[in-house]
């Protein structure tokens, strides 16, 4: 984390993954992934449960052997090089993995221990208390934390060792609204300071929040780039329809071919429709004219969370 | 640079230690076991559990009622073996008394019983036993042995010895002077290591996988034997702890002598806490949940105790149960400590069995270290 090592890591990639594969038993969970996440930045998985986020993330520090492909952390490849990369990244597992009868200053002073962190340990333990606001939560057992104390502790105990990357499961799921707010801040902190961060998430907010993103979906990547690159390329118009609240649009539009998503906001009914459709609005207006519906519809621009329907949606062309 | 490698190595290895004495220290059921459990045992084993049987609710049945038969129940009340709770002169009240369980023996003098005590060819009393009690069958052959009744052939006073009631020495045929607690304090040693060891380890290695702990640790620089020594080193200290407890106990409350060398007896108490670490081991790399650990634990507890010599004798098993009984480590480990602690006998006089449970430890520390990876799949 030192000065000259960003300078030299920013324009290089932290992670590379090719053909990236795991399986277990016969199920796929990670079917041949790329992945190409630059230093210095903040890169998200974005997906739903069971598309493969933390076999990902288990397969990038070691813990899982890749079944198939390969993946590159740091330079050093995950299958022969696991020890090396353990020493240079953090990681923090979905489930809380500090030990609940152990307090604070116990936690993180084994984490440091295993670390071997040289020199004035007991300042590095209090400077990070400090950061992560855990001053007064020093004797308390982990055990008897709210989700979003826990959740400092366990950011303090993968950072006290000052990792070049570190690996975030969903780290933000027990947590309340402010707690996340926070946590990001701390993210930001951590990666203007050099460090490269991959977190997984499901929120649509968090993950419009990273420099990069990829969409997870069974397995696979279906989308990639900058959340705002994401948004602006979304292989579908966005309608809004106004006042079609309590009425049977949504059961009229749902079984459309080319009608990819319906999503009802308050009074608005949110329409992505394929873009080889001409004059989607002019479309739906006449087919709801024709059940009685009287709509307005305008376009609008897509979200995150429109990227993410498209991109994860069942090809209705494959199986 | 290698030397820096170590330090490190012992470093990383005495925080994992430290931690599980920490975390053993706020657990407070499982820390009250570490002296609980062998002192509770040692009672139960000591006292209630008691080979030599006493006070044995009888019936007796006394047919000849002559001044020779009641003074041949006198004998067998001053055994203590025998408390007579019912006499009768039913044959039938005898049979309704036992299978209602008020009686657990019978004694039955037979109306001719002086005459027989001439005779060396018919049996001069029945002893009816509960043969449904385990314990009491033992009995039966101890009360068979009193001369006044071995005369119709069984046991070594058989033959010709003309013997009469007033020569009965029961007292001295049946033992009941603290022989088991002899018997079962230095066993008990293996038996209380087995239990705690086993499961101790097992179950503290496999919480980590359970509270996902371990996915932390083996994210860490923290390496795979590094791991293990440091998990298990404190229970070779509280494995050591519990075998002076026993010792302590066994002496001040049962009179249990170490009559062999103090340090022959650690030694072969190291012996056996290694063997028993590595079975845990074992155990917790098949074991997914605590639950699983525990049941595998407790399923290599029990041949142990049944087939190691600790409460059944060894020579009256069938052959299959010996040969189980050689894979097992208490059943050498016992042979050990009875050598050192009541026959005085030195580590070298008793090496088969030692080499035995070296085997074992090799082989079992081998196949648990294979097993332990350092990874999820």
């Amino acid at each position: 984390m030192n000065a000259p090592a960003r300078t030299a890591a920013s324009a290089a990639v932290a992670i590379s993954a090719r053909r990236l594969t795991r399986k277990f038993g016969d199920k796929i969970a990670v079917d041949h992934i790329d992945l190409d996440i630059p230093a210095g930045r903040i890169y998200g998985f974005l997906g739903p449960n069971g598309s493969g986020k933390s076999t990902t993330l288990r397969m990038l520090c070691g813990l899982l052997l890749p079944s198939d492909g390969h993946a590159e952390v740091l330079g050093l490849s995950v299958a022969t090089d696991a020890e090396a990369i353990r020493r240079r990244l953090g990681y923090m597992p979905q489930k809380f993995s500090l030990w609940d009868d152990l307090t604070t200053d116990e936690n993180l002073r084994f984490i440091a221990e295993l670390y071997g962190l040289e020199g004035n340990v007991e300042a590095r333990i209090a400077s990070a208390r400090a950061t992560y606001n855990l001053d007064e939560l020093r004797g308390q057992r982990a055990g008897t934390m709210s989700g979003g104390q826990k959740q400092r502790l366990a950011l303090a105990a993968a950072t006290l060792h000052e990792p070049e990357l570190l690996l975030l499961d969903e780290p933000t799921s027990a947590v309340d609204p402010q707690s996340r707010r926070d946590f990001w801040e701390r993210l930001f902190g951590l990666a203007d300071a050099g460090a490269t961060i991959l977190v997984s998430t499901h929120y649509m907010d968090e993950a419009e929040r990273c420099h990069g993103l990829a969409i997870l979906a069974e397995g696979r990547v279906v989308a990639e780039g900058s959340p705002r690159s994401l948004m602006a390329g979304v292989d579908a118009d966005v309608l809004e329809i106004e006042d079609a609240d309590g009425s049977e649009a949504p059961r009229v539009l749902q079984p459309l071919p080319w009608v990819h998503g319906v999503t009802q906001l308050g009074t608005r009914l949110r329409v992505l429709a394929d873009r080889n459709v001409q004059d989607p609005a002019r479309k739906l207006r006449e087919l709801l004219a024709a059940h009685g519906i009287d709509a307005r519809i305008t376009k609008t621009s897509a979200s995150l969370e429109d990227v993410f329907v498209v991109a994860t949606r069942r090809d209705p062309r494959a199986g | 640079m290698p030397a820096n490698k170590f330090t490190s190595s012992l470093r990383r290895m005495r925080a994992v230690a430290t931690k599980e004495v920490r975390q053993l220290s706020r657990d407070r059921v499982t820390f009250g076991m570490i002296v609980g459990v062998p002192l509770m045992q040692i009672m139960l084993f000591g006292f209630a559990i008691n080979f030599d049987v006493r006070n044995i609710a009888t019936v007796v049945q006394d047919q000849a009622n002559t001044s020779m038969s009641r003074e041949f129940i006198a004998q067998l009340r001053a055994t203590q073996v025998v408390r007579v709770a019912y006499t009768t002169e039913s044959a039938a009240e005898v049979d309704r008394l036992m299978r209602e369980g008020r009686a657990s023996m019978a004694v039955v003098i037979p109306r001719d019983f002086e005459r027989r005590l001439q005779s060396d060819t018919r049996a001069v009393v029945q002893v009816l036993v509960d043969g449904s009690q385990p314990t009491l069958a033992s009995v039966a052959t101890g009360i068979a042995s009193m001369p006044v009744l071995a005369r119709h052939g069984a046991g070594p006073y058989s033959g010709g010895n003309r013997l009469t009631p007033r020569r009965i020495e029961v007292r001295t045929l049946y033992n009941p002077e603290k022989r088991t607690a002899v018997q079962i304090v230095p066993a008990l040693i293996g038996v209380i290591l087995s239990m705690t060891m086993v499961l101790f380890t097992s179950g503290a290695i496999v919480r980590e996988r359970e509270r996902g702990n371990l996915e932390l640790l083996i994210a860490t620089p923290l390496g795979r034997l590094e791991l293990m020594i440091g998990k298990l080193l404190p229970y070779i200290v509280i494995g050591l702890i519990q075998t002076t407890l026993i010792l302590i106990v066994g002496s001040a409350l049962f009179n249990v002598p170490v009559v062999g060398n103090l340090g022959n007896l650690y030694a072969a108490a190291l012996l056996f806490i290694a063997a028993s670490l590595g079975l845990g081991l074992f155990v917790s790399t098949l074991a997914k949940t605590q639950f699983q650990a525990f049941q595998l634990a407790f399923l290599t507890l029990l041949p142990s105790i049944l087939l190691s010599g600790f409460m059944f004798p060894f020579e009256g098993m069938p052959e299959a149960a010996q040969w189980i009984a050689q894979v097992l480590p208490l059943t050498h480990f016992n042979v050990i400590v009875r050598g050192i602690m009541l026959r005085g006998a030195d580590l070298p006089e008793v090496w088969p069995q030692v080499a035995k449970l070296a085997v074992f430890i090799v082989i079992m520390l081998t196949v648990a270290v294979a097993r332990f990876k350092k990874r999820l799949d």
